[in-house]
């Protein structure tokens, strides 16, 4: 069995013992953890529950195979999209863990996405803990295309210091963010706003987006940057004359790099985390589209390696289940 | 003469809905470039292209404009005489850009070839008529 990562934390572990088994109501803290391990598992049932109660749902997503970088796709009008992603490693000096988001994104309008994340975590010699929520709105500002296509993002999070979601890297985000105990960490929550600027282009049927990120925690501190670029292009550019599975048309692959920026007050690459690995996605039609990434830190202040995964059905027309039929 | 300002006045603000209105419903039409309303679809009658047309139609297209393209949920018709009328690069152009106030969203991101072969399918389906049949393709 693996060790805790720092003695400090064990030191820690040991002065909250009596509080450890335990909460403030006097009920056992295990059964505590029962519940939140039933809270990620209740994510896992949600997810499955949107899949069987869209009978008529056929996938085609035309999304690029990103999973911190933002492209100008957004979801098509009525269509549901529900994924689940997740991120796992084992940082130096620091418990082995599986974060699972769930992801919501709901196409509002042709020129608006709404997105709902919901996010958990589990740390191996440790816990499973729900990490926080956050969501997202992202809005294509000009109506035609253009060689650059600038969508504005703006997020609300409220997460809590034991998230290891890793769905962006701002300010100066650290290995040292994998190592605290979860206990320790989860009580350090923030609440902050979150803008984007979005930039896409579809140059030859490659697609290239340049994410600049910028962040500000509303319980204070300094405003936080970050950014995130990605290319990427699918195997084929024409579609085969049948419908087939492992067509090459079906997969695209692509490459992205992101990481901090600092601060206001120091802006730069210094005390920052930068990350840089290839991504896959593999649409199975009529069915899930699959993610993959292994994405690997560029600096000592970087974890090693972190290992993506997405699965993603998309529902469409969800906004049809709720209106009436109509005759055709 | 201030009955006559006053008629002027009401036909110029009757006009102006109108005129939106009339503007809305052809405004993606109006929008088409020149360069672009010329363009020609590369893959225009070729049968390959037609059914890869039609199996990215089932993919992307079907479920908002039905599987037979004739429309559902009050979303338009792909056989109308309109879509007929439109010259391949002005689809080309549609399909590229959206029309994002109507809710077509934007098909940027699925690859030209693939565009032009949605186009040749679209131009083999038959104009709006009696109700058809699903749309099949060899």
């Amino acid at each position: 069995m693996a060790q805790s990562p720092h003695p400090i934390f064990e030191v820690q572990a040991t002065q909250k013992l009596g509080r450890r088994y335990r909460d403030r109501s006097g009920r056992p803290r295990c059964q505590r953890l029962v519940t939140q391990f039933s809270l990620c598992r209740g994510l896992a049932l949600l997810f499955l529950v949107l899949l069987c109660a869209a009978p008529h749902t056929t996938v085609r997503a035309q999304e690029p195979p990103y999973f911190v970088t933002y492209s100008e796709a957004l979801e098509e009008p009525g269509n549901l999209e529900v994924a689940q992603k997740g991120t796992t490693g084992s940082p130096k000096d620091a418990n082995a863990f599986y974060s699972a988001t769930l992801e919501l994104e709901y196409g509002a309008k042709a020129w608006w996405t709404t997105e709902l994340y919901l996010q958990g975590q589990a740390t191996a010699n440790d816990s499973t803990i729900f990490t926080g929520f956050r969501w997202e709105n992202r809005f294509r500002v000009l109506p035609t295309e253009h060689a650059i296509n600038p969508v504005l993002y703006i997020e609300y999070e409220d997460v809590n210091g034991a998230d290891k979601s890793v769905l962006e890297v701002t300010g100066h985000d650290s290995i040292a963010d994998f190592q605290g105990r979860n206990a320790a960490s989860r009580g350090d929550i923030s609440r902050t706003m979150e803008g984007k600027l979005i930039l896409s282009s579809n140059p030859k049927g490659w697609n290239v987006s340049e994410n600049w990120i910028m962040e500000k925690d509303m319980m204070g501190g300094a405003w936080e940057f970050g950014y995130a670029v990605g290319a990427s292009r699918p195997f084929a550019l024409a579609a085969a004359s049948r419908a087939c599975t492992f067509c090459r048309q079906n997969f695209s692959a692509g490459a992205e790099v992101y990481g901090g920026l600092a601060t206001v007050h120091d802006f730069g690459f210094h005390d920052t985390s930068q990350y840089a690995g290839p991504t896959a996605y593999f649409n199975i039609p009529h069915g899930p589209t699959l993610g993959f990434s292994p994405q690997f830190g560029l600096n000592d202040n970087s974890a090693g390696v972190l290992w993506r995964l997405k699965i993603s059905y998309e529902i469409q027309q969800f906004r049809d289940l709720f209106s009436k039929k109509e005759a055709q | 003469m201030r009955n006559s300002r006053t008629l002027w006045i009401a036909l110029i603000l009757l006009s102006i809905p109108t005129a939106a209105l009339v503007a809305a419903d052809n405004s993606w039409l109006s929008k088409v470039p020149s360069t672009d309303r010329q363009r020609v679809n590369p893959y225009a009658g070729q049968p390959e292209a037609i059914a890869a047309g039609n199996v990215l139609f089932e993919e992307n297209c079907a479920k908002c404009h039905g599987s037979d393209a004739e429309g559902r949920h009050r979303r338009p018709s792909l056989r109308s005489e309109r879509v007929a009328r439109a010259t391949d690069g002005e689809l080309a152009w549609l399909l590229r850009n959206g029309s994002l106030r109507k809710g077509m969203p934007t098909w940027s991101s699925l690859p030209e070839p693939e565009r032009w072969q949605l186009i040749a399918f679209l131009r083999s389906l038959p104009r709006d008529g009696p109700p058809a049949a699903t749309v099949s393709h060899p």
